[in-house]
């Protein structure tokens, strides 16, 4: 995972609540079997629509995603994670997270920062005057700051931690093998097994 | 102080704790499909990593599958593409698998149940929102990301954040021809598809005990579409009479010592829940969605809501939007609305009751002019189970098709679609736009309400049919 410390970038202006995972990729790209290639299919169908805001050029090179609440919602999917990235999205910002997605953003790299809806609002408002306003979203100092705004938000410490330096969960997890292999040796019999029965 | 049935299960997972460290979970079944486990074991590889229990890992292919003409070659090569993969990295890594064509073969989430893998007190994960369902037999089961899902594979736990615990108490007998569907409908479109966000939902109350497994499975399922992390119901002696003798149930004292340890798990009475929803089940009647969330419901007796109702700013805009997109009028009574297609299926409504309460309202009747109807049952073994009753024979005869088991037109990865603008009652679990095919217009349903739509060819209840749409066969 690429580490992720602090960004600026402009953005884009997203006012909808309930973005789903079908809208951010829809199904037909899942049968992809790498984790990129999708910048083409996040908000495929959205897309369609010249007046969509990713289609007016002045959003072009946009890296951080400015969202109404409940974003992400629906199926767990990763590719709507990597659909974001592949595009150019480093950060995305919604007063609600669905909570698989934000895991799976979290684990690669892609920080989700919640924040008030009257703060999301404001970003709304600031960004959509203004195309060429910058947001900066720091991780360090867990703040957002842009023209007028400077809003703190929470990240678990230890999340926080993994992607102040790019860590790998399953190798610190796996450190503590002998944890899982003590856990192991105390399994029921009654519980099942996968392998077929006779 | 007494603890739920969520963090008993938690507890008696917990591989490590650590101050500042999110709890580390053991995982008891890992369940695999072809959509979201090709970058995991893309990762294992790069990284030089065996599964670590294949013995506690199992594959089955149904997101892609076509629902017909099975033993032709797949015609969409990135389809074929994608479950060649799945079978290769079975082989490559040891892992049971299912495949198109094998007598276990179906949806990950009837699969697992049915072959008594599902059992409770289990940690149940798999890379599907919709493994939820696995709650209803008191598992701790959720959905995780392909990352996830590799972390799993390597290590057989998770790093996981901790939850909240809310309870649904649905007290009363449901009234005749509701259904599981209609309540779990009725909560969501009650908390909201955010609502359950950062919960383990338990449902609870006379409502929920009196329901079968494949019933409270309905309820589980559909837990996630209002954000929980999962939902789940205390298991009781219906648990473990739909277990017994089941291919992969603990046998003689593993039995027993299984069910004393099941036994253990309900609610304490003094635990306490971090939120409580209350539901009278007799004040419930048939629900349906008009919108493209599944909170974006109402009862089939009310109209098509007026935007300008809503006081949210962002709910009167999310439904000006669904309406502008489902093509819906404000004020229209929603037994109004005409249908294109029915479809009756997946992992939320495609088990055996759910194709035995449709075929009792078609048998001996002939679906709509110009509706188009598909049955796709959840697994090989529901389809088996359908033809030995001659399900099959009563939705052919009332025009209805009948297909392979699948996801199929859930979520339209295979060639099971909506065209652009046609309109589906459907039993499915999502209502998203184009969910079902680019620019299809979903109703989610139950399978009784589905029967009835495509009789009548707009959407009703069994209780709207009337003789004049019953047809001799």
């Amino acid at each position: 995972m690429e580490k992720f410390t602090t960004h600026t970038g402009r953005a884009v202006p997203l006012r909808r609540s309930n973005v789903d995972t079908d809208q951010i990729i829809p199904a037909h790209w899942l049968k992809k079997v790498t984790r990129s290639g999708f910048e083409d299919g996040l908000f495929e169908a959205w897309r369609k629509d010249e007046s969509f805001v990713l289609n007016q050029p002045e959003r072009k090179g946009a890296t951080v995603l400015v969202a109404g609440p409940e974003f992400g919602t629906g199926s767990s999917r990763e590719h709507a994670v990597w659909a974001l990235q592949n595009y150019g999205f480093q950060a995305v910002i919604s007063s609600r997270f669905a909570d698989i997605f934000r895991g799976n953003s979290l684990k690669n790299g892609l920080l989700t920062v919640v924040l008030p809806q009257e703060t999301v609002e404001r970003l709304w408002a600031l960004t959509e005057a203004d195309p060429t306003a910058e947001i900066t979203v720091d991780l360090e100092a867990r703040e957002v700051r842009a023209e007028g705004v400077t809003a703190p938000f929470e990240l678990d410490d230890n999340v926080r931690w993994r992607l102040l330096n790019g860590l790998d969960d399953i190798s610190i997890t796996l450190q503590n093998e002998g944890d899982i292999a003590a856990f192991e040796a105390k399994r029921p019999s009654y519980k099942p097994r996968t392998q077929p029965v006779a | 102080m007494g603890r739920t049935l969520a963090e008993k299960v938690w507890d008696d997972h917990v591989v490590r704790r650590a101050e500042g460290e999110p709890d580390l979970l053991y995982i008891d079944l890992h369940l695999l499909h072809e959509v979201t486990s090709p970058q995991a074991f893309d990762g294992l590889r790069l990284a030089g990593r065996p599964v670590r229990r294949t013995d506690l890992t199992i594959a089955t292919e149904d997101h892609n599958t076509p629902t017909l003409d099975i033993d032709k070659p797949i015609a969409d090569p990135v389809s074929r593409v994608q479950l060649e993969t799945l079978r290769k990295n079975a082989e490559e890594f040891g892992v049971r698998i299912h495949s198109l064509g094998d007598v276990e073969q179906g949806v990950v989430h009837v699969v697992g149940p049915q072959l008594g893998l599902t059992q409770p007190g289990m940690t149940v994960v798999c890379g599907d929102s919709h493994t939820s369902t696995h709650g209803a037999f008191g598992a701790l089961a959720f959905g995780i990301g392909t990352s996830q899902v590799e972390h799993v594979l390597a290590t057989q736990t998770l790093p996981l954040a901790p939850f909240k615990t809310m309870a649904i108490t649905v007290e009363g007998e449901l009234p005749e021809g509701v259904t599981a569907k209609d309540l779990i409908l009725a909560v969501i479109a009650k908390i909201g598809t955010g609502g359950g966000q950062g919960y383990v939902l338990e449902y609870r109350g006379s409502a929920i005990r009196s329901l079968s497994m494949e019933a409270r499975m309905t309820i589980c399922n559909m837990s996630i579409e209002a954000g929980a992390r999962a939902g789940m119901i205390a298991p009781d002696r219906t648990t473990f009479d739909y277990l017994q003798g089941r291919p992969h149930a603990p046998q003689g004292e593993d039995w027993d010592a299984a069910v004393a340890y099941w036994e253990t798990l309900a609610t304490d009475e003094d635990a306490v829940f971090d939120a409580e929803v209350f539901i009278d089940a007799a004040e419930l009647t048939p629900f349906v969605t008009w919108g493209t969330n599944p909170g974006q419901g109402a009862p089939l007796g009310a109209n098509v809501p007026d935007p300008a109702d809503f006081a949210d700013p962002q709910e009167r805009i999310a439904a000006e939007n669904a309406l502008k997109y489902m093509g819906l009028e404000a004020g229209t009574p929603l037994r109004e609305v005409k249908v294109d297609a029915v479809f009756v299926g997946s992992c939320t409504n495609g088990r055996i009751e759910d194709l035995r309460a449709a075929a009792a309202i078609l048998d001996g009747r002939r679906i709509a002019e110009g509706v188009r109807m598909l049955v796709v049952p959840g697994s090989v073994r529901v389809a088996l189970q359908a033809v030995e009753e001659g399900l099959d024979k009563v939705f052919t005869a009332a025009g209805a098709e009948w297909r392979h088991a699948g996801c199929s037109m859930c979520l339209g990865m295979n060639p099971d679609q909506l065209a652009p603008g046609e309109r589906c009652a459907s039993t499915s679990n999502r209502n998203f736009e184009g969910r079902q095919g680019k620019g299809g217009r979903t109703h989610l349903v139950s399978p009784q309400v589905a029967a009835a739509t495509a009789l009548v060819g707009r959407l009703a209840a069994p209780a709207d049919l009337t003789d004049n749409v019953a047809v001799e066969v």
